[in-house]
């Protein structure tokens, strides 16, 4: 079996919790961690009587979002009841939107900056707002007889972004997610933290096989439980393996068997079959009369297109074509976020070296915040002192490893490049100063001088030691081709 | 018109309610009236009737974003017939 032998077909379903302070129905916080059940009240139990009103907040969030995905926004919106009977359901129905989201028909750019992945465009089905349900937890280890609900989840705001069935690889599923995510970080949306259930994906995926008969699709299985991109791109390859090898077997093809939901192990690194939940696709949606629709009028959407601010793909071409970065460069610089971004844009404007200052911040720059664990906004060292640095080197008034040293002393004081080069008896050494110390060197070292008349000009890097403890100011690059020179001429 | 059985039994199963076979029988009997009942709205053409989302000619009604007490644990809890007092227990969910 070779790899090409079919096409692996995946779309998403990425349900994103909105950053609200307050449910979507009700006033109960929505912080994550507090102890179980007290963040809840008679609209998110559930109690009769009680009526949701829907948080203005938590609808502009997912209108931003769905803009940033290209999507259509629907004039006129509804919600919808889907019901279901499950205990972390206490209603009995989830208040979603069924035939009428507020927004439809997007699509997100990937690409992949190393370039394995042709950058194209996924399509976005819909967006739509629905709210959470609770949490059940159930300790089988601990032998216990039953289930514990804990409500304080329920009513929180989610939005759920469906993907066309566009993606053709577990890499190119992996690169949506990475970018979707990156694009709700920037949107201020969501903080998209997967550990607390901020950002969850379902996959569904199928194959088709090329077959004598023509092209043959294999039924389609949803899978569940992934808990970082990694395990999406992991289960995903695992169950292309897993269809391809029971079709060979059985021959099961698309309609012959219903819908499958399987879910993934993380630790046996497989996927399994779940329950089958035989009456789950009758959710007798209806609409939800306890909720008014929603208008939406061009000039809202106009509003809320104006305050997008610049999105990550937009910034990445921005880069590239004011500073001449690669690719690879620019993404690397967008992907840590907008403070991170504004720290390079002033380090590169100040410094006057896009290029220069794209490897500083890069190299030295996140070396450093990822060794002291802190954030950009924590970081002494700010861009305008450091571009002081970046001038210097970039004047050649100072060499890489020097700087370096400089760079250290300036991220633990207020001090400038100037002042810490001076400390440190940093001066640019005097070309004629240079030319003297070559001259003794290669007297000293006459099998040098010999290897480097015979060719071999790597030789005259064993002299860049003995330099820098005879003058630890001497620029490396120069003194090699000070030295080469001199030694052809002897 | 009326119900068949299969599809009063089908939604009792999603209602999570159990019958006994009589039982079933007069609900299949009283509920397909009621569906019978409903049916005369059939006889209206409403070919150029926008379908309606609500009855009330209202839109937009929000709430700002700001957080409201909740309900003291104890209070919530002591409406469930199983508790442990955090949690709610309900018969074992496993699975999904």
């Amino acid at each position: 079996m070779s790899e090409t032998s079919y096409d692996i077909v995946i779309g998403l379903e990425i349900h994103v919790q909105l950053l609200t302070a307050s449910k979507l129905f009700c006033g109960c916080s929505t912080k994550f961690g507090a102890p179980p059940n007290t963040q809840t009240c008679p609209v998110c139990t559930g109690m009769p009587g009680s009526l949701p009103v829907m948080n203005r907040r938590a609808f502009e969030l997912g209108l931003r979002t769905a803009l940033a995905l290209n999507c259509q926004i629907a004039p006129f919106t509804k919600w919808d009841r889907k019901n279901y009977y499950y205990p972390d359901l206490p209603k009995g129905y989830q208040i979603s939107q069924f035939d009428l989201p507020f927004s439809s028909e997007g699509w997100l750019e990937i690409s992949d900056p190393k370039g394995k992945i042709e950058p194209r465009r996924i399509g976005i089905i819909r967006a739509h707002l629905e709210e959470d349900a609770g949490k059940s937890m159930h300790d089988e280890a601990a032998g216990q007889a039953d289930s514990r609900i804990d409500l304080n989840r329920t009513g929180t705001p989610l939005l759920e972004i469906v993907s066309k069935p566009d993606m053709r690889s577990p890499a190119e599923a992996k690169a949506f997610l990475t970018e979707l995510k990156l694009l709700l970080t920037y949107l201020e949306v969501s903080d998209c933290n997967m550990q607390e259930g901020s950002l969850r994906v379902d996959a569904n995926v199928n194959l088709h096989i090329p077959t004598p008969d023509g092209k043959i699709a294999t039924p389609i299985v949803e899978i569940k439980n992934m808990n970082s991109f990694r395990a999406v791109e992991r289960a995903l390859t695992y169950e292309a393996a897993r269809q391809y090898e029971v079709w060979q077997e059985t021959g099961q093809k698309i309609g012959d068997i219903p819908k499958q939901t399987r879910g993934w192990d993380d630790v046996a690194n497989i996927t399994r079959g779940q329950r089958h939940k035989e009456e789950s696709s009758d959710y007798r949606y209806f609409p939800d009369p306890d909720l008014v629709p929603v208008t939406v009028t061009e000039a809202t959407v106009a509003d809320a297109r104006a305050a997008l601010g610049e999105l990550p793909a937009a910034l990445r071409t921005r880069l590239e074509a004011t500073f001449g970065l690669t690719p690879y460069d620019s993404d690397v610089i967008v992907n840590q976020g907008k403070r991170g971004v504004e720290y390079f844009l002033e380090l590169a404007t100040h410094s006057g070296d896009g290029k220069l200052a794209s490897n500083w911040f890069q190299q030295d720059v996140l070396r450093t915040l990822t060794e002291q664990k802190i954030e950009i906004d924590q970081f002494g060292l700010r861009p305008e002192r450091l571009a002081g640095l970046l001038q210097k080197v970039r004047g050649k008034e100072i060499d890489t490893s020097r700087a370096r040293e400089v760079f250290a002393a300036m991220a633990t004081s207020q001090k400038s490049a100037a002042e810490v080069m001076a400390e440190l008896g940093i001066v640019q050494v005097d070309e004629s100063q240079l030319v003297e110390l070559c001259r003794e060197l290669l007297a000293a070292n006459p099998k040098i001088v010999a290897d480097i008349k015979e060719g071999r000009g790597k030789a005259a890097g064993a002299l860049i030691g003995q330099a820098k403890k005879k003058n630890p100011n001497v620029n490396p690059g120069r003194l090699m081709e000070i030295c080469l020179e001199l030694a052809q001429g002897m | 018109m009326g119900l068949t059985r299969d599809e009063v039994e089908k939604v009792s199963l999603l209602a999570r309610l159990q019958f006994t076979p009589a039982e079933l029988e007069r609900l299949t009997e009283q509920l397909g009236q009621i569906v019978d009942y409903v049916q005369l709205l059939a006889e209206l053409d409403t070919t150029h009737v926008e379908p309606m989302a609500h009855p009330v000619d209202i839109a937009n009604v929000f709430r700002p974003d700001e957080v409201r007490p909740s309900l003291p644990r104890d209070e919530v809890l002591a409406n469930a017939p199983h508790h442990d007092q955090e949690c709610y227990l309900v018969p074992a969910v496993l699975g999904d």
